[in-house]
């Protein structure tokens, strides 16, 4: 990244830049077919047929329904490849969880990024992540909209507050890349970068080590902190109901439809408990709209995870 | 097309729409609509050359990496402010209210529009609109963006975030009556014999346009409007804090952004259809190909707008549906350059101003439009999106294509309007000049974009220097193109020659009237009689 000279493409490092890059490269043909087709064609009729004298006789040619038909549909065909291809790779990074994906926490606040790894290392403005694991990433903003952006893996994806995105990519190559956000956020927008150090897999276990208590410590904590164990005791027998094994399953609500308790869910529960009330309790909770931050939130949800986890064995 | 009634070659020696009245108030009440036409091309100068100052001070900042020229705070008005005045001050009426305005009653062989009185309270509304924006440029100014994202704008941003959107929102009204105006007029006011299939195409694009600005509009007036609520009342509709959806604002944002790029476009491509069709001296080819891809790019633009929320959080499978249909939506545009150049072949083709202005916008248009094709492919969103590539992709179809066409349809008909002939030779200088500091201002923002470079960064990264220093350059070869016409253009309307009737052979009802044409436009009423762009003497009815 930090060479002086002109790179025609940025750094390849991610599973996604390839197939990215090959797309744009198919397309940029395309263009360039199409570009230089209209320009050779324009330049050589105002030259061939350019004015010899102002009584020069023209014939009017109304058009032609074949023409026509094959300048809209053969492009359009050859778009719509495009559109296929460009499809398929995007579900790849926005929708299809790659197996055994390493979880990576984002929260954007005016004017940095905070990542936190389940393991425990937290840092602003810096990403470490061993290479050739599928990564997912968890992303949240605490006040306007960013977007998480690493040019080298020709991924990003905007941050909102109040609800979470994702966004899955395999780095692929060891470094340092740049890291942006690419919605403006206000004054300190272009500020809000850092650096992505793509790591082996045994330098990023020494680096991980270095860190303290893992997220699923903290939000336990957490929640006992905010009263959260007085009413969700794990036999079930509180106010509210055990929080075992919760993750993932099925809940359900008032009214009887069931709603998958994902990490949306388990945000918005806390927040706003009325919201999706579980069937056979009264919507007692209190919310927690404004008390705990979006990277307490998600140390909380981690928690609530490891519950999952341990069922059947410690509780 | 010729009126079998009028065919009056020389001026006559009576006063025209110019020397009917002298005294301000003779224009500012006028509702003769090419007095307003011109009060609107006034008006539009003044503001492209206050949205240009913004432009220099932003490329001026980005001739150094470290941001340090002004602060981050004036560099992100800058760019806000060059956004909101080039877009909702100058594109969005530069070619219906200047151009349109004056030519579309005399296109279609009527006295004026059907509704006179509103179309000067159009202007009034424009420059009450414009005046918001004048005092926020002078109180401290705006940096939100100039699409008022939330919940920045709503909740966050200290500046004058109400005064720019009630500007945004007056100014909207104006674009709704003008289209209002101009339906009505297409509609009712055609004179006899001018059936729909001999309208000039440059009625075509403008009914297209029309059609966008009553549709379109009042959705961006609402949602100014709950923008505005939210940020002065607290009233909960997109700030998540409030229980509101930000995403919510960008869809009801774009459903009206989008249809209005093409509210900016579309009466370009009716300038261009014109100015080939006149300098090839041939008639159209496909014109109703054109004339529908006019509309289809009306109608399929209003579906497209999640284009630009691929990555923004909505649903990926909306996003599948909208790529779609921007794919498709990028088949009439194509039409209409296939078409254009199809009608060059075998014309008599003269590269005068207008038609280099013409023949420049082919050119960009096709770059912004193959460009728009893999910005609509979501895979390359992914990295493309808020980048550099999209800023050179919209200014290659919104200087490339919407400005060319503006300058050659000024230049066009500039001796219908002001009656002078400008010096042709200064117009072709800074039409080459124009075409040249474009490419080399927008070209090396592709590069950017694609090595990553994020829009809206006031500092960035050393390694991407030069090619932003080679984008200032060429940005100052830019500027000079459009100094001369402004210099040139008006010392025209001096000590210019007089023009005649029709000095350039053209085809047309406004050119078979005097140069400038009297208030009434026409002296007897209009019969129309031939086809449209009878350029040709000999017929072929189809080429294959
Ligand atoms: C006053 C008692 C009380 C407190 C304190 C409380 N909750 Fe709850 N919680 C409930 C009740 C009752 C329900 C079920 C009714 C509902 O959905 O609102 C519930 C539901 C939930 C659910 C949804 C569970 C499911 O099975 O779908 C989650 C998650 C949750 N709470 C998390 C928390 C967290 C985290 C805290 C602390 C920050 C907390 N609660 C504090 C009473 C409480
Ligand atoms: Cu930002
Ligand atoms: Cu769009």
């Amino acid at each position: 990244m930090n060479e002086k000279t002109l790179p025609l493409l940025p750094e390849s490092a991610s599973n996604l830049s390839p197939q990215i890059d090959a797309l744009m490269m198919a397309e940029l043909g395309f263009s360039v077919f199409f570009s230089i087709l209209i320009f050779v064609l324009v330049t050589v009729f105002a030259i061939k047929f350019r004015r010899k004298s102002d009584y020069d006789v023209t014939p009017h040619i109304h058009g032609s329904l074949i023409l026509e038909l094959g300048w809209s549909l053969l492009p359009f065909a050859m778009i719509l490849g495009f559109f296929v291809w460009g499809t398929t790779v995007y579900f790849k990074a926005y929708a299809i969880q790659p197996n055994d994906a390493m979880e990576i926490f984002v929260t954007g606040k005016q004017w940095m990024w905070k990542v936190q790894h389940p393991e425990g290392p937290r840092e602003i403005n810096e990403l470490h992540v061993p290479v050739g694991r599928a990564l997912k990433f968890t992303m949240i903003s605490e006040d306007v909209i960013h977007s998480y952006y690493i040019p080298a893996f020709r991924l990003k994806r905007d941050v909102l507050p109040g609800r979470y995105t994702t966004m899955y990519v395999t780095p692929t190559k060891v470094g340092k890349f740049h890291l942006f956000c690419a919605e403006y956020c206000g004054t300190q927008h272009s500020g809000m970068i850092g650096t992505v150090y793509v790591q082996e897999q045994s330098d990023y276990e020494k680096w991980v080590a270095g860190g303290d208590e893992s997220m699923s410590a903290r939000g336990e904590a957490l929640f006992g902190q905010y009263g959260c164990v007085t009413c969700h005791l794990p036999d079930g027998k509180g106010r509210g109901p055990s929080l075992v094994g919760v993750y993932n399953s099925n809940v359900k609500l008032q009214g009887g439809n069931l709603v998958k308790a994902d990490d949306a869910y388990l945000r918005e529960s806390i927040l706003n408990p009325r919201a999706k009330v579980v069937d056979t309790y009264q919507s007692i909770m209190p919310t927690f709209q404004g008390q705990i931050s979006e990277e307490g939130l998600l140390q909380i949800i981690a928690y609530i995870k490891s519950l999952e986890k341990e069922e059947g064995g410690q509780q | 097309m010729s009126a079998g009634t009028t065919t009056h070659d020389s001026a006559p020696s009576g006063v025209n729409y110019l020397t009917n009245g002298y005294s301000l108030k003779s224009w500012l009440l006028t509702v003769d609509h090419k007095r307003i036409a011109i009060l609107y091309l006034i008006s539009i100068t003044i503001f492209f050359a206050l949205g240009g100052i913004f432009a220099a001070a932003v490329r001026l900042e980005l001739l150094t990496p470290q941001g340090d020229m002004m602060d981050a705070e004036t560099y992100n008005k800058m760019f806000t402010m060059h956004g909101v005045v080039m877009i909702f001050f100058f594109l969005i009426p530069s070619v219906p209210a200047t151009l349109g305005n004056f030519l579309i009653p005399i296109m279609v062989g009527a006295k004026d529009l059907a509704f006179p009185k509103i179309n000067l309270l159009s202007w009034y509304l424009y420059i009450i609109g414009g005046m918001f924006g004048l005092y926020v440029a002078v109180s401290g100014g705006i940096e939100t963006g100039w699409t008022f994202y939330t919940p920045y704008s709503s909740t966050y941003s200290n500046s004058a975030v109400i005064a720019t959107a009630m500007g945004a929102f007056v100014a909207g009204f104006s674009s709704i009556l003008t289209g209002l105006n101009f339906i009505v007029t297409i509609h009712k006011m055609r004179a006899p014999g001018l059936t729909w299939g001999r309208l000039p195409l440059f009625v075509w694009a403008h009914y297209a346009t029309s059609l966008i600005q009553l549709l379109g509009t009042p959705v961006v007036a609402i949602t100014l409007v709950l923008m505005m609520l939210e940020r002065a009342f607290r009233i909960g509709f997109f700030d998540p804090a409030l229980g509101g959806d930000p995403v919510l604002f960008q869809h009801l944002f774009w459903f009206y952004s989008h249809p209005a790029v093409y509210i900016m476009i579309l009466p370009g491509m009716g300038v261009i259809s014109e100015v080939v069709t006149c300098y090839s001296k041939k008639g159209v080819f496909g014109y109703h190909f054109i004339a529908g891809s006019s509309l289809a790019i009306a109608v399929l633009g209003f579906f497209v707008w999640g284009h630009h929320m691929y990555t923004a959080g909505q649903s990926t499978y909306a996003g599948v549906v909208f790529s779609l249909i921007t794919f498709a939506v990028a088949v009439p545009s194509a039409v209409k350059i296939f078409n254009w150049t199809a009608t060059m072949y075998r014309g008599s083709i003269r590269v005068d101003t207008p038609m280099l202005y013409a023949l420049g916008f082919i050119g960009l248009f096709t770059v912004g439009g193959v460009t728009g094709v893999m910005l609509a492919t979501m895979a390359l969103d992914l990295h493309l999106h808020d980048t550099y590539f999209v800023v050179a992709h919209f200014h290659f179809v919104m200087v490339g294509g919407m400005v060319l066409a503006f300058m050659s349809g000024l230049h066009f008909w500039w001796p219908k309007m002001t009656g002078k002939i400008y010096p042709e030779i200064w117009g072709r200088v800074s039409a080459v000049l124009v075409f040249l500091g474009f490419n080399f201002t927008f070209f090396p923002q592709f590069l950017l974009g694609y090595m990553g470079m994020p829009r809206r960064y006031h500092a960035y990264p050393e390694e991407w220097q030069v090619l932003h220093v080679m984008s200032t350059i060429g940005a100052s070869v830019l500027m000079l193109g459009f100094v001369l016409p402004a210099i040139y253009l008006t010392w025209s309307v001096f000590k210019g020659k007089a023009a005649e009737a029709n000095p350039w052979q053209a085809k047309g009802l406004e050119w078979n009237i005097p140069s400038p044409p009297p208030t009434e436009n026409f002296p007897a009423p209009v019969v129309v009689n031939e086809e449209v762009y009878a350029y040709s003497h000999e017929e072929v009815k189809a080429l294959v």
